[in-house]
């Protein structure tokens, strides 16, 4: 049991302030923890978006100390024990109130991506999949969706390019549908042109944050730029590709894909 | 906002409450029925609790050993539930999940792979074969994402953080939905032709849970109080391992797929104390010594299961009981060791959010040391009582499905068994809930009445000058359920608690919240009480009429089953004078059923049809 | 550093943060070394001397088109590929810089690194400040990432080509520097010209490029034969890839040190130990 100052900002979008509050820590706690007993006691109202408290749903992101965390995964006893605490919410998106920010950008995203479409042949029946084509999605599939990267990345943090990058978290969602083994869409175009990939600089942050330890840069990121350049930035790559007939034999294959897929609509 | 017409109104053909895997897998039922489906969540989509769920979800697909089929899946389904469950709802879900789970695969659900790179499944307490698809421990999510990343291309309308009060009635039938946004505070009027509860349980009246804050029984509490009947209360699972050091994170959860990979149990003496607790029914199918468990283990065919792998109520008895009578690990619960039993690297791959969960809130490293684990309140296996095939309840156009509808698992649900369970009974309300509004000859209204008394009733706590502190309210009520309705139940601490709600009960019409309606986590408190308490009482009430121990309700007082509790089940609802609680009789099992469930495994392996 | 508090408690501007740790030392550190190396690559480069000795030949000077053996310390006319450097060449070199067979081979490794998706973070980070670190308020710009003039980061997997042929180049005068005027032997020097490519070749085939080549570009690695033998040199690629900016580092470290080595030995500060007794 120690009695520390945590320092926590306070407001809405019109403004607002940092209030420090005096807690008892009990050990093993973690920031989150902290915080609950600073609403139980000392402030009944203090907004803080949480759920699982166990590091699996991602709704507890906040900035400890100027750093993106998840404050349920944040140990107390990681700040040495006569440090302020200063606890803030992230910066990427419009607050709300305290601790809450509306992150409603990052579902538009998502709806902006198109989901898996199965190829012609494995479309209604069980997928065929072997564990080490699967290894790089189920990785992406880690992603508990707590924005971190999202907040952290600068080109959406500083640069506020919200319109013109989808940010990391959608880069590896695009990722896992384009490495799907079975998946018949082509995204490589809309990824360039209306995703965004060329505004990330690969400054790596989303990696560094990320609590799922999801390689997103090296995994996700960079191999998608990797596939960017063979469709736009490569001239062999693009004479190769006119002389087997392989851009031909994406699009049939991804036609097919969609009238199968309109034809098992029909006969539900 | 005196004038309830200045309320704003969204109006839909149907909408869901709760955004888990059965509000989730029901909305896109209806959209694909053709419905004006709402998606009604308390949190962001996506956070709900279903995220937590790590095991899997068991579906006969028998990719891994091809002699399971349907019928061992209900016929360990209903040994799981000590033959309460509803005959018929535990033959749907065994009959549909596998079909369920494929169409996941085809949505972009992406399982662990077999050799032969179909679905692969894993063992799991009370399931005959290896059955749970599974993706590493984070098998909920991957249901939770792939719903989602589905179901937003459905043409669903989601309704984020915000929270139903109360469901809107006209006559006895449906009309909708009373809720308001977290964000502003604001209410918003739902209506809506039928609605479908996916809220989930009420974990969260006991202090030590796997539940996050959502789980209050809102669900519970909103279809009591418009008329529904609940079923099966008492029956509360605690899983038997749940954090329990250090005390900020005791209850979360350590999946089973712990013990389903190898990990044992033992007691401070290290000494594996689950062959002292192998119950009669299950002694044919259960190894007696370590030796058959690790051939077992190892995929010996003909071995026997370990005894870890019983039930979740017995194990949770054997825990409670060792710690009892003094063989406890340091802090009050059992050692689950997995570190000296699989190789480090197969512990990462298979169970990677344990070893980061353990690394990082309790600085154990599960590869090298044994975890301590006790008891934790997990789930409601009671609930809104419904029609086995609509999903319907007793009040026309309301719907139930997933944790919040009562009867599929009966007095015991086998891990793995809700995932299932979620995309099952979803699936099947969205259809039931289509069926209904088909059949609907008129259009019901909103009566303004209820909602300028529900919303008076919200406001409440905002406009008192003084009053109770709505978190210690809480705090008081997680005390009351911990101490006297627990693992081991008996007469005198039931009515304790009763007393204690009561008392509760007077204390919460004077709660008050601090601040202003937008964002008020306090004020959101105080509004969950009722449903809190609500549950809780119909919990206490139906677990004091059942006296006999069955699955995970056990009474010291009444030890043991009573073959008469098994033709009865206890219901809840709300009557003329407060809370009714009545006996009523089961239906006897259909013949062909009850012949699959008392069949034995030989005359069932493959017969898949 | 402080600049207007914004709603939620957050500074902007440039260095604005929170952040109490030492968050500009990564920065600091990446971007003093990369300038310690460049001054002395540049430097190295334009002395036109000292760069052979015996049968060591220093990486930066590899391969020697051109030699002009008046120099102190330069590669004969055997050992250059065309010979000496010509007059039509010497015509256009421009006055101000010495006459070094350097110049005209530097800057294909370089161009390799400036690429490299692990030196882009680097000096993006360092140098432009796009951000100087995480959480750390990054240089107020109309930011473009790498869709306008940076678009030509694209050619990297071209550089990466360029790249694979120096090693073998390097190889082969590691090889040769095994063998002074027809008498095998061994000295310190071959030794540390032996480990040179081989740490490039660490880094070269770590490169994100070439993972992506190998495999990384396949979506089903069980689907043909060819695929799955692609994934076997994908998994080894990505294992030194997730190494990679431990390979840029040394092996760039270790390029810098061999030609210090053949310098200082051409030039006599040090005596090179080996079997040929010189």
């Amino acid at each position: 049991m120690a009695e520390r100052t945590i320092r926590i900002w306070r407001g809405d979008e019109n403004g607002g302030e940092f209030v420090d509050y005096q807690v008892e820590v009990d050990e093993g706690m973690v920031v989150l923890d902290v915080i609950h007993k600073i609403q139980a006691k000392d402030a009944n109202d203090l907004a803080v978006r949480w759920n699982c408290k166990a590091g699996k749903c991602g709704s507890c992101s906040m900035e400890i100390n100027g750093r993106p965390k998840l404050s349920c995964m944040t140990r107390m006893n990681e700040y040495e024990p006569d440090e302020l605490i200063t606890v803030q919410p992230v910066k990427t998106f419009p607050i709300i109130k305290d601790l809450v920010t509306d992150v409603s950008w990052n579902y538009e995203q998502n709806k902006r991506i198109k989901p898996l479409l199965p190829k012609a042949d494995a479309a209604g029946k069980d997928f065929i999949m072997m564990q080490e084509d699967v290894d790089r999605v189920q990785e992406f599939r880690k992603c508990i969706e707590c924005y971190l990267c999202q907040n952290v990345c600068h080109v959406l943090r500083d640069q506020d390019k919200k319109g013109e990058f989808v940010g990391p978290r959608f880069m590896i969602r695009l990722a896992g549908l384009e490495m799907h083994p079975v998946d018949a869409a082509d995204r490589i175009p809309q990824i360039r042109d209306e995703f965004g990939s060329g505004m990330c600089n690969i400054t790596r942050c989303c990696t560094d944050v990320c609590p799922e330890s999801i390689g997103l840069t090296d995994n996700a990121i960079i191999p998608i730029k990797e596939r960017v350049v063979d469709r736009y930035y490569d001239p062999v790559a693009w004479i190769i590709r006119k002389m087997s007939g392989a851009d031909e034999k994406r699009e049939a294959e991804e036609k097919a894909a969609d009238a199968k897929q309109a034809e098992l609509q029909k006969t539900v | 906002m005196s004038n309830i017409s200045e309320i704003q109104t969204i109006e839909h053909d149907v909408i869901v409450i709760g955004a888990g895997g059965a509000g989730l897998r029901a909305a896109i039922e209806c959209s694909k029925q053709g419905l004006n489906t709402g998606l009604v969540c308390k949190s962001l989509l996506g956070k709900a609790h279903t995220v937590m769920a790590e095991g899997g979800m068991a579906a006969a697909l028998g990719n891994v050993d091809p002699r399971d089929n349907w019928k061992v899946h209900f016929r360990d389904t209903m040994r799981g539930g000590k033959f309460l469950n509803s005959w018929r709802m535990a033959e749907l879900h065994a009959r549909h999940a596998p079909d369920r789970v494929r169409e996941l695969e085809q949505w972009g659900a992406v399982f662990d792979r077999t050799e032969e790179g179909k679905i692969r499944q894993r063992n799991f307490g009370g399931h005959r074969y290896p059955r749970l698809a599974h993706v590493g421990d984070r098998t909920g999510l991957e249901l939770i994402r792939s719903l989602q990343d589905y179901g937003i291309h459905q043409g669903i309308h989601v309704h984020m953080e915000c929270t139903v009060l109360n469901l809107l009635l006209d006559g006895d039938r449906i009309a909708g939905a009373f809720a308001y946004w977290r964000e502003k505070g604001r209410f918003v009027i739902f209506k809506a032709k039928a609605v479908i509860m996916a809220t989930g349980g009420a974990g969260k009246a006991w202090r030590i849970t796997s539940n996050s804050w959502e789980y209050t029984g809102d669900g519970y509490a909103m279809a009591y109080d418009a008329g529904a009947e609940l079923v099966h209360m008492e029956f509360t699972q605690f899983h038997p391992t749940g954090m329990i050091w250090p005390p900020s994170v005791r209850g979360i959860l350590v999946t089973e797929g712990v013990r389903g990979d190898g990990g044992v149990l033992l007691n401070k003496d290290g000494k594996r104390f689950m062959f002292d607790y192998i119950p009669e029914r299950f002694a044919p199918e259960t190894a007696d010594t370590e030796e058959e468990g690790n051939r077992w283990l190892a995929g010996d065919k003909d071995a026997r299961r370990p005894p870890e792998l019983l039930t979740r109520d017995v194990v949770a008895r054997a825990i409670t009981r060792e710690v009892k009578e003094d063989r406890g690990s340091p802090h009050g619960g059992a050692f689950l060791d997995i570190a000296s039993r699989v190789p480090e690297e197969a512990i990462k791959k298979q169970l990677p959010s344990m070893y980061h969960q353990f690394k990082e809130l309790a600085e154990v490293d599960i590869t090298k040391q044994p975890m301590e684990v006790g008891p934790t309140l997990h789930y409601c296996m009671g609930g809104i009582a419904v029609d086995a095939d609509s999903q319907q309840t007793r009040v026309p156009g309301l719907f139930a499905c997933g944790e919040a509808a009562g009867r599929m698992h009966g007095a015991n649900r086998l891990g793995g068994n809700s995932l299932s369970d979620l995309i099952v009974f979803g699936w099947l309300s969205g259809l039931g809930a289509a069926e209904y509004i088909k059949s609907l000859s008129s259009k019901p209204e909103i009566n303004p009445s209820q909602v300028e008394e529900a919303r008076s009733e919200a406001v409440a706590p905002l406009n008192r000058e003084s009053g109770e502190n709505p978190y210690l309210l809480h705090e008081e009520l997680q005390t009351i359920m911990n101490d006297n309705v627990n693992i081991v139940r008996t007469k005198e601490e039931l009515e304790t608690a009763i007393e204690q709600l009561e008392e509760l009960k007077k204390k919460m019409q004077t709660v008050k919240a601090d601040g202003a309606s937008q964002y008020n986590p306090g004020w959101h408190e105080a509004l969950s009480l009722h449903s809190l308490i609500t549950s809780a009482e119909m919990v206490t009430r139906a677990a004091l009429m059942r006296e006999e121990s069955r699955g995970a309700h056990t009474r010291i007082d009444f030890e043991g089953e009573r073959e008469e509790w098994e033709k009865v089940e206890v219901i809840v609802r709300k009557g003329e004078s407060g809370m009714e609680v009545i006996k009523q009789d089961r239906p006897a099992p259909p013949k062909e059923l009850a012949d699959i469930a008392y069949a034995t495994l030989e005359e069932l392996e493959g017969t898949n049809g | 550093m402080a600049q207007a508090t914004n709603v939620g408690g957050h500074q902007s501007g440039l260095a604005a943060t929170l952040r109490k740790d030492n968050w500009w030392f990564e920065a600091a550190w990446t971007g003093i070394g990369f300038l310690i190396f460049a001054i002395y690559t540049t430097w190295a480069a334009l002395q036109g001397d000292h760069y052979w000795h015996g049968s060591y030949l220093s990486p930066f000077y590899s391969p020697v088109f051109f030699t002009d053996p008046s120099a102190a310390g330069a590669a004969p006319e055997a050992h250059a590929w065309f010979g000496l450097f010509p007059d039509s060449l010497k015509a256009i070199w421009p006055s101000f810089i010495p006459l070094s067979p350097a110049i005209l081979i530097l800057i294909g490794p370089l161009s390799f690194r400036m690429t490299c998706y692990y030196y882009r973070k680097f000096y993006y980070r360092s140098y432009f400040m796009t951000p100087p670190a995480c959480a750390v308020g990054g240089r107020p710009q109309k930011y473009k990432g790498e869709t306008a003039i940076l678009v030509f980061q694209n050619i990297h997997r071209y550089t990466l080509y360029i790249a694979l042929t120096y090693i073998v180049i390097l190889y082969y005068d590691a090889i040769i520097s095994f063998s002074r005027d027809g008498e095998l032997g061994i000295g310190v020097g071959s030794v540390i010209l032996l480990i040179n490519p081989t740490l490039l070749a660490f880094y070269t085939c770590g490169c994100h490029a070439f993972r992506h080549l190998v495999g990384g570009q396949l979506d089903c690695f069980s689907c043909s034969d060819s695929a799955k033998s692609r994934y076997g040199i994908w998994q080894k690629v990505s294992n030194l890839n997730s190494r990679h900016m431990l390979w840029a580092w040394v092996s760039m470290i270790w390029v810098g040190l061999t030609d210090l080595y053949v310098r200082l030995v051409s030039m006599g500060v040090i005596t090179d130990l080996n079997t040929w007794g010189s």
